[in-house]
Parts: C-alpha cells; structure tokens; sequence
C-alpha cells in the first residue's frame, strides 16, 4: 500500500449525510454529499429511519459522483475508509455495510474511523499538517464536544461535552418554539442580529460553583456543557409573554438565546484550552457556521492567546472528505486496517480513533 | 451462469449458485440481530471457499423483504455496492418467496392447494403472503403485508413467523423456523432468470412508515 500519498476513499453516514470524499495523502479531490435534511423539516428534527432509507438510496448515487468528479477509478484507491461511530446507529450501518461491501468487492484494507477525530482530521485539508498543542472545540445538531488532541492519529481525549442535548439541537428545539423552522442555527442566527442579545438574561447551564470547581480541584462538569435547561427556558419566557397577551419579542429571544448558547460554549472551552496547556483551537462542526460563535471563539482566543483555525463550511458539516483525510492520515502513520468484521459503534469514544482488526 | 445472493430480510444469508440452480457456497446466521458485522466476512469467505473471484458471477440477486428495517437495508447496502463495484446486474426477490419455494412442494405433498408464508414483524406482527401450490411451484397470490396475526387469513401457514403465533395461525410445525434464506431465494432467482422472467427492482418493501411523528403544539406549564 502507498504510505506515502495515499488515494483514500472516505464514507460518512452517521447523520443525515451521506458524504463520499476523496483525498490523496492531504489534499482534497473530491467531496460528494447528499442529504436529507429537506425530509426531516416537518418534523422539526432528524428522524433516524428517514435518514437510514436516505442514506441507502443515495450511498452508489454519491459514490458514482464522487469517483467522477476525482476522475479516479476504484481500482486506483489505496485504502477505504468510513465512519463506525459515534452516530445514529441504523444511519452507521448503511455506510459500514457498503464500505464492508466495497472492501470485499476491491479487496483494500478498509479503516473504520471516528468521526469525531474526523472533524479534526479534516483540517489537514485546508492549511496542512495541524499544529502542536492542539484542542479541538465541535458544535453540531448531534454532538458539542472539547478534545485535546495530542497526535491526530494515537491520542486524543475528550475534556468536555454536553451532558444532555447538543448545541445544534438546542437551535433546532427553541426555532420550534418560536415558530421558525427546521434547521433552526441559520434561522436563529440570521434574526438575532436585529435583537438585542442583552435584553433577556437566559441561563448558562452547569456554571455554578459546585459544577465548576476550581482548576486545581476541578468540579465535575467544569468543561461540560448543558442545554436542556436553556431550551426550558426560553420556552417558559415564551408561555410568560403569551399569558400576558403581550407581543413576542421573537428577535430580542433569539439574540438572548444565542448569546447564552455562544457564551457559554466559549467561556468554557477557553477555560478548557487555558489550563489543559492547549494554544491552538480548531473549531468544527455544522454549527461552526454560525456566525456569533465563530466571532465570540475568535474573540476569546485572541484574548487568551489561542491561535483559531476554521475549516471552510463544507468541511466542517458532515462530510466524507474529512472521514477519508483522517483514514490518510491514519494509512501514513502506518496504522492497520480495521478488517471487515467490526460492529459500528455508535458511541464510540473519541479514545478509538480507528477500530483494530476484529 | 454463476449468481451471488445475499437476503437479510431476518437472519443473514447469502449464497453462491450456478445455473442449474445448484448450490456451490452458501452460508447462514442463527440470529437476526449482527447482519452489518456478518455478512461481508461471510461473503468473502463465501468467494474465497469457491474459488470465484467477483468478475465472474454473472448477476446479483438480493431478497428485499418485506423484514426489519436495519437488517434488511444491510443486505440491501452491500448487493447494491458489490453491484456497483463489480458492473453487474442487481435484481430483487421478495423475501418470503425464499420460504415458499420448499412450502409449495411440502403443500403439494400435503395436498393443499393455498397456504401463507409468514416471517416475524416485531411488535406483535407478520410479514406474510399467501400463495398457491402448483404441483409443487409457489405463486404468489396475494402480499406482502404486515399485520397482527389474527389478520392473516386461516390457510396453513409456513414459517418462523407462524411458529412465534401457534394459537393464531395454523401453523406448519416442520416449517415453523423455517426463515428466509439467501440458498432458497437464489434458487428461485435461477429459475426465473433462465426462463427470461421478469425479477423485482432492487427496492426495500417495508411495508411501515418511519414511527416518527409531526410534532404537535408545544406543551404549556404554566
């Protein structure tokens, strides 16, 4: 196998994307998605088996796609490699199954990846080869999570994630309730910038003393995150305007809302980077696209000193160009294929970056 | 003619055939639950113990239920992948006709005339369909459908899904494991593919909707 560039086919099917990416060694060919968030609109939210029936109807659609626009063959692939885990556990199984099929049918070592080490991963296709003392700050509908990543491809560790729902899914659950829509980040964000983000004091959730602790005796939620109660919250706020038959400040809400969600997300992985000795932050995740949570990051780390790097959108959302650049990396580390025996894992820690063989 | 198939409409299966409808490889799970985990090894296994390399089998052939949801689209996944991946032919089987192909001969012995084929739905229900035996060849008569068991309509009733409802269903103790299998599906696949018959399009029958719900007003506290 070549270790040197390696042509890596990658397959992400862990959400309501299915992505087929291409990289050779670090650098992007090509990056097919589909998804199927317009099914799950009416339903405010992703349901996972109308994500599952997608995925299996767009999976050789997307892999036709993908092998086109990257003007290479199958045959010229050094290595497979898909998304086991974390994610919605009959979403996973239709990337495993076909990229298990595809190893079988080209015989070529195929890695099952984690796709949140993938989001990291993908940075090494925009700007290269990721620096030192890195942590890792992902915003999405499924997951917000803060890792320090010591190597890429042996050593990352999860310091911090949500304790209940993630950010992604607060935006969704409080666009709902004030009446804007599916997704609810783009809706939210866009009307918050005619409210006033001060005007409703929301709560940031697990910030109190006996969560947080101090650094030398930590809490035990001190770089954890918790949204429920903010959902709660501003659902309380809404019933509160109604029951007095006033007009609902929809902007004011939403500006509020944002800002306790941005606040918070980026007062603690701040903290997290400041103390875990980590001076440069890579934000990812769909809701990277948000534009008060990139300027509040950016903001903060400059103040404390943090370098901020931000892949470009399509690499941040769910996609399988980052899943292929993280297997790259993996191949070029002289990792070992996975094999085609291993369950997915839809909890996989983010201590299993690629599955050993079964 | 050499034809792969492959069914996970409820255990995993699948199998390699010539075109005398002969059997050279096949292989089967006990359980219904590790079809994403099983069936690729047991493909490659499948290929490697015949000696066939991927650019000689002729066609795919892949049951498409109607079964649960997850395992059935495993099936579904890796027929539609290996067919791409290799250029060949996919084509669809109902997944119950894997069943009825041994229940019409053992009906025709039995002399009855129409019987079902039921499979296990989950939730208290049935895939079934129900068939004729002529002289010993299932036709399809009517189905897929899933329903309670008492829904399905009073003829002897073959396979696993009648042996979970003895009281409801008349039901084939011989058959009553008998579970779809990729051997028996491929089988009928040969015959019809010899005779120049029309198979099904490689679409899931899930005869369910997705459980998800629209959401309705939100609920109020105060």
């Amino acid at each position: 196998m070549n270790r040197t560039a390696p042509l890596v086919l990658g397959i992400e099917s862990s959400c309501d994307e299915t992505g087929v990416g291409i990289v050779r060694g670090d650098t992007l060919l090509t990056n097919a998605v589909s998804s199927s968030m317009e099914e799950h609109v009416r339903f405010g939210g992703v349901i996972p088996e109308i994500a599952s029936r997608a995925h299996l109807d767009a999976f050789v659609p997307t892999l036709r796609q993908a092998l086109d626009e990257a003007g290479v063959t199958l045959d010229e692939v050094d290595a497979i490699a898909v998304t086991s885990g974390p994610g919605l556990a009959g979403a996973l199984m239709v990337g495993v199954c076909a990229a298990k099929a595809l190893a079988v049918a080209t015989g070529k070592p195929l890695y099952a990846i984690n796709h949140l080490v993938a989001h990291v991963g993908v940075g090494v296709l925009d700007g290269g080869e990721l620096p030192e003392n890195l942590g890792a700050l992902l915003v999405s509908g499924g997951h917000t999570e803060i890792l320090r990543v010591g190597s890429l491809t042996s050593d990352v560790q999860l310091l911090g994630s949500t304790i209940d729902d993630a950010a992604g899914e607060a935006y969704d659950k409080v666009a709902r309730i004030l009446g804007l829509g599916y997704p609810g980040g783009p809706a939210i964000d866009k009307l918050a910038r005619q409210g006033n983000p001060k005007a409703i004091r929301f709560p940031r959730g697990l910030t109190q003393p006996k969560y947080m602790g101090t650094a030398e005796a930590p809490g035990p939620h001190r770089y954890d995150w918790s949204f429920s109660g903010l959902k709660t919250a501003v659902a309380r706020c809404v019933e509160q305007y109604e029951a007095a038959g006033q007009e609902l400040p929809v902007a004011d809400i939403a500006a509020s809302f944002q800002d306790a969600v941005v606040d918070v997300i980026t007062s603690k992985a701040v903290l997290a980077c400041t103390e875990q000795g980590i001076t440069n932050l890579l934000l990812g995740g769909g809701v990277a696209a948000n534009s008060r949570l990139r300027e509040l990051t950016a903001e903060r780390c400059a103040a404390a000193g943090i370098s901020l790097r931000v892949p470009p959108i399509r690499l941040c959302t769910d996609n399988g160009a980052m899943v292929a650049a993280l297997g790259a990396q993996i191949v070029m580390a002289g990792g070992q294929p996975s094999g085609v025996d291993f369950t997915p894992d839809p909890s996989q820690p983010v201590t299993s970056i690629h599955l050993p063989a079964a | 003619m050499l034809i792969l198939a492959i069914d996970t409409s409820a255990i995993a299966s699948a199998a390699l055939l010539n075109g005398e409808g002969e059997t050279l490889a096949a292989f089967a799970t006990e359980d219904t639950k590790s079809h994403a985990e099983v069936l690729a090894p047991g493909i490659q296994k499948l290929l490697a113990d015949a000696g066939v390399s991927g650019g000689q089998i002729d066609a795919i052939v892949t049951g498409v239920g109607p079964g649960p949801f997850t395992g059935l689209r495993s099936g579904i996944a890796t027929a539609r992948t290996l067919a791409f991946a290799w250029n060949k032919p996919l084509h669809g089987l109902m997944s119950l006709d894997a069943i009825a192909v041994d229940a019409a001969l053992d009906a025709w012995r039995a002399g009855v005339d129409e019987f079902i084929v039921a499979t296990d739905a989950r939730r208290k229900e049935v895939y079934w369909a129900r068939y004729r035996s002529t002289g010993g060849t299932a036709e399809l008569l009517d189905g897929p459908h899933v329903s309670s068991p008492a829904e399905v309509p009073g003829l002897p009733a073959y396979g696993a899904g009648a042996g979970l409802y003895p009281d409801v269903l008349r039901t084939v103790q011989d058959f009553a494991g008998a579970q779809p299998t990729a051997e028996a599906l491929g089988r009928t696949a040969v015959v019809r593919l010899v005779r120049g018959l029309e198979l099904l399009p490689d679409l899931p029958l899930y005869l369910r909707e997705s459980d998800a719900k629209v959401p309705g007003p939100r609920k109020r506290a105060l």
